[in-house]
């Protein structure tokens, strides 16, 4: 759906030349929801914003649906973003236009008739579930409301692609569920395709299907994100997926417990365990079929969408061979083995 | 006793009116073509500096229609327009006047220099009103696809709306001021009246109803804009 090749982007100033994006590649596909998280400034905004063209590359190309985006006269541009969609942080909404004649906007700049453009709008008004707001003014609207009105009216002109840019950032943890909850529905009713760019791994977490990490300019790590959550392989996705998921080990802890099995061997492993496996009761069995104990120290268990993950920091205690075996069978049951200590 | 006095106060009064009718009369006409001149001075000043309020605007950099070289050229010319006090533009545009109206002198010649005048004021007011709205907007009907005269009539003017009401009030206040000071080269209204009858003859009593009409004149159009501005807010809250 979207094919970006050696994106760079460089802002000139007086002083200096600042690189956003440093030969960015990345494709996305049809119908999927692909997220971009990064920091504040790493290049998201521009990046999301090179491919409406509101920021003109400076070098590379952008495909969209077949066609070269950044090929486009003034004119053939007008056109193609016509069937992109967009959504802000900031909602910008017209103030001096009531809910109806917002999401009226983007038909009336495609030169829509008026009578059809009316029926598409309460049809979208319906779908973002704001019938009743038609006739009131932005300001009275909550952000959540605001938000929806802003989808509605990004939807108008059926578009192929929609852009997000921080449309959750500004909403409260709940309001941001019922807003991504909207952007799920869209995608698998309308096989819309959605790029969104966020800052909070929440939002990655809930929706999306496939990620990029972008720091400092490019992009470190692309995956689905089911992986990235159970196998982040840069500091930066760790960072991120530290923020949600906690995985401090009790070290510290585990030290003083380790120092008083002076009889017995022992070992700190962390079991990490996605999907169905995390169903089944391996520890217990592991533990009659060994003769081993095991101290649980942390848990923790989340979900991706909608496949749970989790991870598991497990003190062994038994003989040397007793201790092997185990974490064979660990392994032979489909989990993941970090050995802490 | 009651009947006396009533009697001789309405006399009084009557002697009074009689004398001064004359003022009365004149204060009239001339807060007439005053109100004339500064009414249709503004909307001509706003035919032609809310299009260049736009321009200066949507040509600066990053701007819908970008053009360095239109941008500059523009400031400079309203700048120098501006730094010209207007007493000295008054008689600095007299040529140009007579070729528009075919006379110096009046109310309708007045007009001329009071539009001319209040062109680059108006440009400027426009300017800073439109500036006001946040660059979000803009590039939200961008990314529908809008054209540049797309977003500045339907984001730019509309979203403007109440802060270039607030600009007409300021104008037209600015042009009672300027509208007094053509008067007194012939200009005609209340300047005029107040030049020929309070200072070239002493007239005190017609200076000092002058000095009340304006500060009501003012008043009235500050409270209308401030009205008219409450109005559209408040449809939108």
């Amino acid at each position: 759906m979207i094919e970006i090749k050696n994106l760079t982007k460089i802002y000139h100033t007086t002083h200096q030349d600042i690189v956003a994006l440093n030969n960015v590649s990345l494709s996305i596909n049809r119908g999927e929801i692909f997220g971009i998280i990064g920091l504040s400034g790493a290049g998201k905004s521009t990046l999301i914003r090179c491919i409406n063209m509101l920021e003109k590359p400076s070098q590379g190309s952008i495909i969209v649906d077949g066609q070269v985006i950044t090929a486009l006269n003034k004119n053939q541009l007008h056109l193609a973003r016509q069937k992109i969609g967009m959504i802000f942080q900031q909602f910008n909404l017209l103030s001096s236009r009531n809910i109806f004649d917002n999401i009226m906007f983007p038909l009336e700049i495609a030169g829509i008739p008026p009578n059809q453009a009316r029926i598409r709008v309460n049809e979208l008004l319906e779908m973002v579930g704001l019938l009743d707001k038609a006739r009131v003014y932005p300001d009275q609207l909550s952000g959540g409301q605001k938000q929806r009105v802003g989808i509605a009216r990004a939807l108008a002109n059926d578009p192929k692609l929609l852009l997000s840019d921080e449309a959750t950032s500004a909403l409260d943890p709940q309001t941001t569920r019922s807003i991504l909850k909207l952007l799920k529905d869209i995608n698998t009713q309308l096989n819309l395709t959605i790029l969104l760019i966020t800052h909070d791994m929440n939002v990655i977490k809930q929706v999306c299907d496939r990620v990029a990490v972008i720091n400092d300019s490019h992009i470190e790590e692309v995956g689905d994100v089911l992986s990235m959550f159970t196998n982040p392989s840069t500091a930066t996705s760790q960072s991120f997926i530290q923020a949600i998921v906690n995985k401090d080990d009790p070290i510290e802890y585990s030290h003083n417990l380790l120092n008083s099995h002076a009889d017995r061997s022992s070992r700190l492993i962390r079991v990490s365990f996605i999907g169905s496996s995390a169903g089944e009761p391996v520890i217990s069995s592991m533990i009659k079929k060994y003769d081993i104990d095991a101290n649980i120290l942390y848990g923790n268990i989340d979900r991706v969408k909608d496949v749970p993950f989790g991870n598991l920091t497990l003190e062994l205690i038994g003989s040397i061979d007793a201790i092997a075996q185990s974490m064979d069978y660990l392994k032979n049951s489909g989990l993941e083995i970090e050995v802490l200590q | 006793m009651l009947d006396f006095t009533i009697a001789i106060n309405t006399g009084m009064v009557g002697d009074f009116w009689l004398e001064n009718s004359w003022i009365a009369e004149k204060v009239l006409i001339a807060t007439w073509e005053t109100l004339y001149m500064v009414v249709v001075s503004t909307a001509l000043s706003y035919v032609f500096g809310l299009p260049l309020g736009v321009i200066l605007v949507t040509t600066e950099e990053g701007h819908v229609l970008e053009s360095k070289g239109v941008n500059r050229i523009l400031g400079v010319i309203i700048n120098a327009a501006r730094s010209i006090p207007f007493i000295i533009f008054l008689i600095l545009v007299i040529p140009f006047t007579r070729w528009v109206v075919g006379t110096s002198i009046g109310t309708v010649a007045s007009m001329v220099p009071l539009t001319l005048a209040a062109i680059p004021f108006v440009a400027r007011l426009v300017e800073t009103s439109l500036k006001e709205i946040e660059w979000g907007l803009i590039e939200a009907a961008l990314s529908m696809g809008a054209n540049a005269w797309q977003i500045i009539s339907k984001v730019l003017i509309p979203e403007a709306t109440p802060s270039i009401i607030l600009g007409v009030a300021i104008t037209t206040i600015n042009l009672v001021g300027y509208s007094a000071m053509a008067g007194i080269v012939g200009g005609g209204g209340l300047g005029t009246l107040a030049y020929y009858y309070g200072y070239q003859r002493y007239e005190d009593l017609i200076m000092w109803v002058t000095v009340i009409v304006l500060i009501v004149f003012v008043q009235c159009i500050q409270m209308l804009g401030d009205k008219m501005v409450a109005k559209t807010i408040n449809k939108r809250r």
